[in-house]
């Protein structure tokens, strides 16, 4: 426990002290990759629900925040109301009918619904459509008291926002919430005849899940500053997958870990165009082949196995 | 010249033909999913990869080795169905008892790598494929050419020809036996494994089959499949994966309600199959076609 909790301060002191040493606009996307990837894993870790559809949250949500911001001239904050409330008000249609049926076919019918919105992305005038939402001007936040134009301001605005967002997920998984939410993970007919309706607490939890990548998306759009097709795209759900797979899906740092790998990644490779899908795809065949737990899941593992030794 | 609803009827019966043959396509890829999804426990996310395969074998042969369309629709599928074969033999033999979620995310993986690598090395515009049986009838009320004609008849005949093997043979029966219980089949003395290995092979070369037929329909292109996978899901979703019949019904009827929506709303063409999804589940999440398992 105190390992951890020094693992924790150390990592906080990291945050807090990175963008004197990285380049923020970096840092504040993978950040927001970070919570998307989080939010994701709630679903996937904790309830044993596979969305393979969660761009549709992140793109919409950054698509809200810049329609609010931009064409109703509106206050940043407002923005991000409105993209996490549109992503929960998106997750709790699309969730109440994906979870009519289990398993693989969750996973085909949100991909199907991701694919939905994307077209309707690409027709909805409010998009932009191709050329997406370009040039939302970043305004200052709680009515003028904190200027973003600075990038390392608006760092310490994006962690707070990030902290928010894991803090809430860590709440979720260690409520007596999350603790049925496991339960119908590991055993769903056994919740059920438990007396828990296992329905209403997907649900739930596929709206909390779907409300958090919002809030990932919408902050991605103040701090970039557009929001485009990208992010709604079946690519994206594939992303935010593997950002979690190589992290480790069902542990609470693992797709933190992730997604600044797989951005760090993408931000290297970015001049090899294809291939980063190439090495994305041979990434996967490789974790599910061999190290299905993932980066933290694996290292967990690896530290228990030698501490009864020495 | 008569109008059918305000509807010119060239414009009526040319769009239903685009969805015939669009539904064509659904159905030979939705009963490959079905097939293999029965015996493997995988939903192959890899199918839309192997259509382009299929597609990419054919016009390589033609341009480089100057085999025709004919030759090429027979060799091109056993080429990627044999590749199909190693791939089941090297990886995903490994991960059956595994949760579903992994050979999904595995399928996913490949397909990212196949058409990554397509695309890096021929690039991700399309190139043409000749028809090759160019020209057409004029039926009077529309314009029929030859070729898409063709392909409406061969899905059907290939897609009968797979449920009769299915259903009707001996091979068949040893599949779907070995679908509902694998250890018993085996204790009959029969190699389930390698009827495993065949009918992924067997899947993975129906999809380069469509493949090659939506060749000189389609650009030839690295992604010509990325998109139609997530609309075959759809339909696999709408129709269950219970029946043969049931994928190749479902396949043509969402081509046909595609067609028409494309007569009568045409910004909703893209979104109607999904909406039509979001509807079965509400109704019968099961499927049409399908059982509650």
């Amino acid at each position: 426990m105190t390992a951890q909790r020094i693992t924790g301060v150390a990592l906080l002191v990291a945050a807090l002290a990175a963008p004197w040493f990285a380049y923020p606009i970096f840092l504040m996307t993978a950040l927001c990759f970070a919570l998307f990837a989080c939010a994701f894993n709630l679903l996937l870790g904790y309830v044993g629900l596979m969305s393979f559809g969660h761009a549709m949250f992140f793109g919409i949500s950054g698509y809200f925040f810049g329609h609010v911001v931009k064409a109703w001239g509106m206050a940043p904050e407002l923005g991000i109301l409105a993209g996490v409330a549109g992503a929960a008000v998106l997750g709790a249609v699309t969730g109440a009918l994906a979870i009519r049926r289990q398993g693989i076919y969750f996973a085909m019918i949100t991909l199907a619904f991701a694919q939905m919105i994307y077209f309707l992305c690409v027709q909805a005038p409010f998009t932009g459509g191709e050329d997406g939402l370009q040039g939302i001007v970043r305004k200052p936040l709680l009515g003028g008291l904190i200027p973003t134009k600075d990038d390392r301001v608006l760092y310490y605005v994006v962690l707070a926002i990030f902290l928010f967002g894991y803090g809430t997920i860590y709440r979720i998984i260690h409520s007596p919430f999350g603790q049925v939410l496991k339960a119908i993970r590991d055993n769903e007919q056994r919740a059920v005849s438990l007396g828990y309706e296992a329905d209403r607490y997907k649900l739930l939890a596929f709206v909390l899940s779907a409300a958090l990548a919002g809030l990932a998306g919408a902050t991605k759009a103040m701090v970039l500053q557009f929001a485009t097709l990208t992010d709604v795209s079946a690519a994206m759900s594939g992303e935010v997958v593997l950002m979690a797979l190589v992290g480790g899906l069902g542990t609470i740092i693992g797709p933190v870990v992730g997604a600044f790998i797989i951005i760090t990644m993408q931000n290297y490779l970015a001049a090899a165009g294809e291939f980063v899908l190439v090495i994305q795809g041979v990434i996967f065949v490789v974790i599910v082949m061999a190290f299905r737990k993932g980066l933290v899941g694996e290292l967990t593992d690896w530290w228990k196995s030698r501490r009864p030794a020495g | 010249m008569f109008e059918l609803l305000g509807i010119p009827p060239q414009a009526l019966f040319g769009q239903l033909l685009l969805g015939l043959i669009n539904g064509a396509f659904y159905a030979m890829l939705s009963l490959g999913l079905a097939v293999i999804f029965g015996m493997l426990n995988v939903i192959n996310f890899t199918h839309g990869a192997q259509y382009m395969m299929g597609a990419f074998a054919a016009w390589l042969m033609l341009t480089i080795l100057d085999i025709p369309f004919w030759v090429a629709l027979v060799l091109a599928p056993i080429v990627v169905g044999l590749f199909g074969v190693v791939l089941e033999k090297v990886m995903l033999k490994r991960i059956y008892h595994l949760d579903h979620l992994y050979g999904f995310l595995l399928t996913f993986g490949l397909a990212l790598v196949i058409e990554g690598l397509f695309q890096w090395k021929w690039g991700s515009s399309g190139a043409p494929y000749p028809s090759p049986i160019p020209g057409g009838t004029n039926l009077g009320f529309m314009f029929l050419p030859t070729y898409r004609g063709f392909v409406v008849v061969a899905a059907l005949v290939i897609c009968l020809v797979t449920w009769y093997g299915i259903e009707r043979t001996r091979l068949g029966a040893y599949l779907r036996a070995a679908t509902e219980n694998p250890t018993l089949v085996r204790a009959f003395g029969i190699n389930v494994p390698r009827l495993i290995t065949l009918t992924y092979g067997l899947g993975v070369g129906l999809a380069a089959l469509a493949g090659v037929l939506a060749a000189p329909i389609q650009q030839v292109s690295a992604l010509m499949g990325t998109n139609l996978v997530l609309v075959v899901f759809a339909v696999v979703v709408i129709g269950g994966m219970g029946s043969i019949m049931g994928s190749i019904v479902t396949g043509f009827g969402l081509g046909l309600v595609e067609g028409l929506t494309k007569v009568f709303y045409p910004p909703a063409s893209n979104t109607v199959i999904f909406v039509v999804m979001a509807i079965v589940l509400l109704v019968k999440p099961a499927g049409l076609f399908g059982q509650t398992k």
